[in-house]
């Protein structure tokens, strides 16, 4: 068994380790002046990882498709978002829709 | 910080007050995990203190519990988390400009305050929805994490109630208004084809990290919009 002093010391430099990435972009944004151009593809940026992760979340369990369930409900989830269901909706329907799939027996 | 709750509508205060709470489920299955694989019991809450990031917190105790050398699951932690730089590109004006709230609000930085954010068109409510969003997720994520570090097994498995699901929808319907825009649309689309094309080879969090190359899809087909407008209006 690994012994605590190496799990406390893991953990503090997995915590500043990731103090540093989320430190890093806003005083690096500070520091220099954005025209409108660059502040756009920043938020593009933001929102491309985000859809990338949704993708792979919904789809992928580590290195595997993660079986039909979970897909089946952010797909749910995603249709009532798109026809302006209200959030609320949206994020039960995808739990719901997945965890009832369970209960049916599909993966 | 008190024009944060005044700003605060109430839809907006439901939606975030509902995703603090799935959170919290999470929070739990966490705590009970990590205790009941044969780790310490402060270690989830302590990760939770620190880290603050789910997805490297499950990933560093699975490869702890399973006898992974500790400096590679830091490594594989941080890999997951480097996403967390761009992010504060494009959210880093809401922290404001004193150190205090500066350091406070860069710990506060996770996939859901930064959906949040970027889902408000003005700047006071971008600034209202971080703060009330990462103050809430933080309070209740740890909250979670000690009730199953020391209730234990109860809910373990947040798949039987599609939780799971429900946090990839959570992003997806803040992200989606953001798509009506044909630039970003086109990034995120190659974005996602990009990850989901590596995903099978790369290490978690790689595969996230180089979608951000679907951004210069989005440049590329900036030249070549005034052509196809032309073509619509022709059509």
């Amino acid at each position: 068994m690994i012994s605590a002093a190496t799990l406390i010391v893991a953990t503090v430099v997995l915590g500043a380790g990731t103090f540093a990435f989320r430190f890093a972009g806003p005083v690096l944004r500070a520091r220099v002046e954005l025209s409108p151009r660059v502040e756009k593809l920043m938020a593009i940026s933001a929102v491309t990882l985000l859809a990338a992760l949704v993708a792979t979340a919904a789809l992928l369990d580590g290195h595997e498709f993660v079986g039909f369930a979970r897909p089946a409900g952010v797909a749910v989830g995603g249709l009532l978002a798109w026809r302006k269901a209200p959030f609320v909706v949206v994020v039960l329907a995808a739990a719901a829709t997945a965890a009832l799939l369970r209960l049916l027996g599909v993966p | 910080m008190r024009s944060i709750w005044r700003t605060l509508d109430r839809g907006l205060a439901r939606d975030i007050a509902l995703v603090c709470l799935a959170d919290a489920v999470v929070g739990v299955s966490f705590g009970a995990i990590t205790v009941s694989s044969g780790l310490p019991l402060w270690l989830p809450m302590l990760l939770s203190l620190v880290v603050f990031a789910g997805a490297a917190q499950f990933m560093f105790v699975g490869l702890v519990a399973s006898g992974g050398n500790p400096i590679a699951a830091v490594v594989a932690g941080l890999l997951v988390n480097a996403r967390h730089l761009p992010f504060g590109f494009a959210v880093g004006d809401v922290l404001g400009d004193r150190w205090a709230r500066r350091i406070a609000g860069t710990h506060l930085m996770i996939d859901e305050t930064v959906a949040f954010a970027l889902a408000q068109r003005d700047a006071e409510r971008r600034r209202a929805a971080y703060w009330a969003c990462g103050i809430g997720l933080f309070v209740c994520w740890n909250i979670g994490v000690v009730l199953g570090a020391f209730g234990g097994t109860v809910v373990s498995d947040t798949d039987a109630f599609g939780l799971d699901a429900a946090f990839p929808a959570v992003l997806l319907a803040l992200v989606l208004p953001s798509l009506k825009d044909q630039a970003t649309r086109r990034a995120a689309l190659a974005g996602v084809v990009i990850a989901l094309a590596t995903a099978p080879f790369l290490p978690a969090g790689l595969p996230v990290l180089l979608a951000l190359a679907g951004v210069l899809v989005s440049f590329a087909g900036g030249q070549a919009e005034p052509a196809e407008k032309e073509k619509e209006a022709a059509s």
